[in-house]
């Protein structure tokens, strides 16, 4: 894959965006690898959700969209259990996520990978020594194999030569580049992104969302993007779900979103689309 | 409703229990992460030894000068270096130690542990398939285990050199017979109280700092109540297993 300055920045249809792609989830007999189904989960008194059910296709990317504090993040950490749902199932690859055990867990750790909000670098590593973090926990080959990920990473985010710098060296947007790259080190099958362009400046955001499309279209990595930045939900989406009242109140495409009878979201599409609704 | 202080202390008790298990499990599962190690020995150790020798200095003189003082009056003041080895060996020394490097250390520990809570760098180790208690638990509680006995050793030297040089001063004995005096007074089994003690004491400190830390929520201000509440959690929870610690000793030595 090439550095996002080799290929052309995506832009928006006006009428659906990747309007011309045949959608993952359109393929006849296309079967979800992801499924959460009547997922509960309370922090003390306040309820994220009850009874939430999604399904994630093989290759599509979905983004999450909601209100701030609905727990669109929360789904992400359920999938790879660093959160416990209160109920529910979060099925993965065909195995239940909450049946797993240590090696079970770990090998789902390993094909399902997060991007955090804030990259969440280690502070006391260099850049190549958290890129190598994750390839040293799963044994995944010699130094000097670690070595020439760390450089092939790397120029996949457009970030050559940064291997010794300190995360504290970085701008936020080169950190969230770092953070990408360190995700993707194992060669994972999907990609959870929480607010992966919150902070960032224009230029950023074009650049982020160009990695996420070209981690779709050239290795077929499935990815579930938290955000609120419409403008990335409609540069990479394939299908959009909307978290409200502690349910997907939403799942479809942008298309079906902005024609959509549910008038919270369209107030969100809208919102970022650049047109008010009158009726709103 | 919130819970009842009792219930709140309890709850923490049985948490930083659980904490100490998974430790142990992850200590004896190889490889053992002798790197992280050595860097927590340095910084909660060795970098601790300045603030034990002026503690304990001062500790045997100023215990050796009220000795010298009180015992006078009963003419009894030649045991002033007696008095002060055994309370520096058994006591003083562990003790003292234990509650000034545990706020040194236990305040760094919770303040980085907590940093990387809210920055969801924890969350991120246990993403990238490492366990965080096997990176950042097992190092320190090690790291304390070995440090904390070393430190006090060092602080039971100092703390009876200091209360050396003032009996010699105040009371007038000649050194060698002072030094003679206070070595013939500590038994081998007084000193292993000590040692004992402060090999829990630093396991205590690097547990409670690490149990903080890790369940550090709310930002930066979350990040400072963390730091606090471990200083005093750890000083409180140090002075608690004192008693029992010597309560058994003195059983098991009786």
């Amino acid at each position: 894959m090439s550095g996002p300055n080799e290929r052309p920045s995506p832009r928006r249809d006006e009428d659906s965006d990747r309007a011309d792609r045949v959608r993952p989830h359109e393929v006849p007999g296309a079967e979800p690898i992801i499924r959460f189904r009547g997922v509960c989960k309370a922090f003390g008194p306040q309820v994220i959700y009850d009874g939430l059910d999604l399904d994630v296709y093989r290759g599509e990317t979905l983004t999450i969209i909601g209100g701030s504090g609905v727990g669109k993040s929360v789904m992400l950490k359920l999938l790879i259990r660093l959160l416990e749902p209160d109920a529910g199932d979060i099925i993965a690859f065909g195995q239940n996520v909450r049946d797993m055990d240590g090696a079970a867990l770990l090998k789902l750790r390993a094909r399902v990978a997060m991007l955090f909000q804030g990259a969440a670098l280690f502070d006391s590593l260099t850049v190549a020594e958290n890129i190598k973090y994750p390839l040293r926990e799963h044994r995944w080959g010699t130094e000097a194999e670690m070595d020439a990920r760390v450089t092939e990473v790397l120029q996949m985010v457009d970030l050559p030569g940064v291997e010794e710098k300190k995360p504290s060296q970085l701008s936020g947007g080169m950190r969230k580049r770092v953070g990408l790259a360190r995700a993707i080190a194992m060669k994972p099958e999907v990609i959870l992104y929480d607010e992966p362009t919150t902070g960032l400046d224009p230029i950023n955001v074009r650049r982020i969302n160009t990695l996420i499309l070209n981690l779709q279209e050239r290795l077929g990595v499935t990815s579930m993007v938290v955000t609120h930045d419409m403008d990335t939900v409609f540069t990479v989406t394939d299908r959009m779900a909307m978290v409200h009242s502690k349910r997907i109140a939403f799942a479809g495409t942008p298309k079906e979103a902005r024609t959509s009878d549910f008038r919270y979201l369209r107030e969100f599409v809208q919102g970022g689309w650049g047109t008010l609704d009158e009726d709103l | 409703m919130k819970d009842s202080p009792i219930v709140q202390f309890l709850g923490a008790l049985g948490e930083i229990t659980l904490l100490g298990l998974h430790t142990l499990r992850e200590l004896v599962r190889p490889p053992f992460e002798w790197r992280l190690t050595i860097v927590q020995l340095e910084q909660g150790g060795v970098d601790s030894w300045s603030i034990t020798m002026l503690t304990a200095g001062f500790t045997g003189m100023v215990m050796a000068s009220q000795f010298a003082t009180g015992l006078e009056p009963f003419g009894a003041s030649l045991y002033t270096g007696n008095l002060v080895a055994l309370g520096i060996v058994r006591e003083l020394g562990p003790v003292l130690t234990s509650l000034l490097v545990g706020g040194r250390v236990g305040a760094g520990f919770a303040a980085e542990i907590g940093s990387m809570a809210v920055t969801e760098q924890i969350d991120a180790l246990r993403a990238l398939g490492a366990d965080p208690v096997r990176k950042l638990v097992v190092p320190r509680v090690v790291a304390m285990s070995i440090a904390m006995p070393l430190l006090t050793i060092m602080a039971d030297f100092i703390g009876c050199a200091g209360g050396l040089l003032i009996t010699v001063l105040e009371v007038g004995m000649g050194p060698r017979f002072a030094l003679d005096q206070m070595i013939a007074s500590v038994a081998v089994s007084d000193v292993m109280h000590g040692l004992i003690k402060s090999l829990f004491f630093g396991s205590i400190i690097a547990l409670v700092a690490c149990w903080n830390g890790m369940r550090t929520y709310g930002g930066t201000e979350g990040v400072g109540k963390a730091t606090t509440s471990s200083v005093v959690i750890i000083s409180v929870t140090i002075l608690i297993a004192d008693f029992i610690l010597t309560r058994g000793l003195m059983a098991i030595y009786a």
